[in-house]
């Protein structure tokens, strides 16, 4: 079991340097960063100057260790374009993000698991065959419209609900939080189901598949043999142990969660990070590309790896392989 | 025989699904209009000679104030509807289907070497493919824009539009087929036919061409028509973005971005017109994905 933890938290380490090379290439490579902090008037003579200080004429891997330093002690540079402390500008715009993130991600589990239930155990039922057609067009129409259509039909055409920002804010150290105020609420409810419903029918569809596969085990088919009740059977044998898979998508989705909220961020102008990314695109802010990178690779790092440890937590079987 | 009673047998069920032929005719009509655009389309979107302001934001034929030469109304440009979707509809697919095929090659190539070879190789390739996946497709096509934009001058970036837009959606699909094809190479290697393949002596790329690839299609064309259904959308959402295409050569994403603009107004076609289409065109390619994979995994049936 150690070894385990061990063997994940190393390939963990791994993961989160190759994104690091990623992220310092990125900085190194497009563009000369010299010209992007200096401007026009500046002699060549003072920019050999400034690149030698600055440690741009070391060689190579240096430099990528002593980036990596850096990032490790929370220095990530400065935004090419607005001059700020790139850590300043990414720990403002988390909270926004991850609160949008984990509602959404909420909306998605509280509908998805029982419809994928149901739907795997009444597989010739007519509101089966709906639900699957229904999720088949939640799939195929793109996070954006999605978008589009909430906007158009709770903003413009009924007016119950804001179709852009954040609402009220309220500051608990330094996490500003919109959960507190019915204003914020009321401005997270369409962003947060815009995002939950395309990881909803995900969430459906591979609780649905995993349910099926369980309902066909010997041990399914010998309990129903000796009798258990259909519901006891259904809820305590089959549920439970969908609950491994389950815990999986939960870390899957996060990456979706993460990449879909650029998009949902820029339709509902709400002020996270994925809008931050996008601005850096826009006027090649490598810098803040990079670190953005860098942290979306650590939270999804960071939640895979909670989710394998707490398999081990929910599954007895993989506790037993390390005694062996 | 075998090969053949399974296209039979898919054939047959295909005509016994209604939803699958609806969805086949959609796609093929989609297609159909999109490769005949220049010859069917009423002006040509990017040609500024050929459509007036005059014409501008005329609505579909069935409400007042229509001309009935625009079927489906015109946008704020005097562009006719119908020809904007159906030159977007022919870019999105254009660019889709050669993201598809590059991603496909990549992926096919990097999984079947990795299967027959093993090894260190696999282990590279996967590794690699395991920091890829950590990157969800849409970060990773926005980046290799943002590179693009940092690394090409400005001049260039213009004309290259397309191809950085195509090469960013295939570097981020290209997982899908390396680990698909992996995996079932990895049940072929096991195979008589191939081991005796290898013992007599014939040269690696054949095997792996010639004797395996034939038979690790079928799960391949899943991923295929899947990820179709994948690249419009991340097309569409770039474009959406405003990452992708510039609006003087519209996508459908690219248009229906243009039609956010008459959401509050009452210009509803313009915006909803184009968003039903990029609807319809990639439920249908899903509903197409679906059969596919039951056909190919008959333990799902």
């Amino acid at each position: 079991m150690v070894y385990f933890i061990l063997k994940r938290m190393i390939q963990s380490v791994f993961v989160m340097l190759a994104v690091a090379f990623l992220a310092f290439s990125l900085f190194r490579f497009v563009g000369d960063p010299i010209t992007q902090m200096t401007g026009v008037e500046t002699s060549v003579a003072d920019q050999e100057r400034l690149r030698e200080e600055l440690g741009l004429n070391d060689p190579f891997v240096s430099q990528f260790i002593r980036f990596t330093g850096d990032m490790l002690q929370g220095d990530f540079g400065y935004s090419y374009r607005t001059r700020q402390p790139v850590a300043d500008m990414i720990t403002e715009r988390v909270p926004a993000t991850l609160e949008l993130g984990v509602v959404a991600l909420i909306i998605s589990l509280l509908f998805g698991v029982p419809a994928g239930v149901y739907t795997a155990l009444k597989p010739r039922g007519i509101w089966t065959q709906t639900i699957l057609m229904t999720t088949l067009v939640g799939v195929s129409i793109p996070t954006f419209v999605i978008g589009i259509m909430l906007i158009f039909l709770f903003g413009v055409q009924l007016g119950w609900l804001p179709t852009f920002g954040r609402g009220g804010t309220v500051q608990i150290g330094n996490w500003e939080s919109s959960l507190f105020t019915i204003s914020g609420w009321r401005a997270l409810l369409l962003p947060a189901i815009t995002l939950g419903v395309y990881q909803l029918t995900l969430t459906m569809r591979l609780v649905r598949a995993e349910m099926m596969e369980v309902m066909r085990s010997d041990y399914i088919r010998f309990a129903m043999a000796r009798g258990v009740p259909i519901r006891v059977l259904h809820y305590k044998h089959a549920l439970v142990n969908t609950m491994v898979p389950v815990i999986t998508i939960i870390g899957l989705q996060f990456g979706g969660v993460i990449a879909f909220s650029i998009v949902t961020e820029s339709v509902f102008q709400w002020p996270g990070m994925g809008l931050l990314f996008l601005e850096s695109i826009r006027f090649v802010d490598i810098p803040v590309m990079g670190v953005y990178l860098v942290v979306i690779a650590f939270f999804f790092v960071l939640v895979n790896l909670v989710v394998d440890l707490l398999y081990v937590a929910i599954d007895p079987r993989l506790r037993l392989r390390d005694v062996e | 025989m075998i090969a053949f009673l399974k296209k039979y047998e898919g054939l047959w069920l295909f005509v016994h699904s209604p939803l699958s032929i609806v969805a086949a005719m959609v796609a093929t009509l989609i297609i159909l209009g999109a490769i005949f655009a220049p010859w069917i389309a009423l002006v040509n979107p990017y040609d500024l000679a050929s459509f007036s302001l005059f014409d501008g934001l005329l609505p579909p034929v069935w409400q007042d104030g229509a001309n009935p030469k625009y079927l489906l109304g015109t946008d704020d440009q005097g562009r006719d509807m119908i020809s904007a979707i159906l030159y977007g509809a022919r870019l999105s697919l254009i660019i889709g289907l050669s993201a598809l095929t590059i991603a496909a090659v990549i992926g096919v190539g990097l999984g079947l070497a990795a299967g027959y070879y093993g090894g260190r190789f696999d282990a590279v390739v996967m590794r690699i493919a395991d920091v890829q996946l950590a990157l969800p497709a849409i970060l990773t096509a926005l980046l290799i824009d943002g590179i693009a934009r940092g690394i090409l001058p400005t001049a260039i970036q213009q004309d290259l539009h397309v191809a950085v837009l195509t090469l960013a959606i295939a570097l981020s699909l290209w997982v899908n087929f390396a680990r698909t094809a992996r995996a079932t190479t990895f049940v072929q290697m096991n195979k008589e036919y191939v081991q005796a393949a290898i013992m007599m002596g014939q040269r690696p790329s054949r095997v792996m061409f010639v004797h395996i690839l034939p038979n690790i299609l079928g799960p391949l064309l899943v991923i295929m028509t899947v990820d179709l259904a994948s690249a419009i959308l991340l097309e569409a959402t770039l474009s959406f973005l405003g990452i992708g295409l510039p609006a003087d050569s519209p996508s459908l994403g690219t248009l229906i971005r243009i039609g956010m603009q008459f959401l509050l107004s009452g210009e509803w076609w313009i915006l909803w017109i184009p968003t039903l289409f990029l609807i319809a065109l990639v439920v249908s390619i899903n509903i197409l994905g679906d059969f596919l994979r039951d056909i190919f995994n008959p333990r799902l049936r």
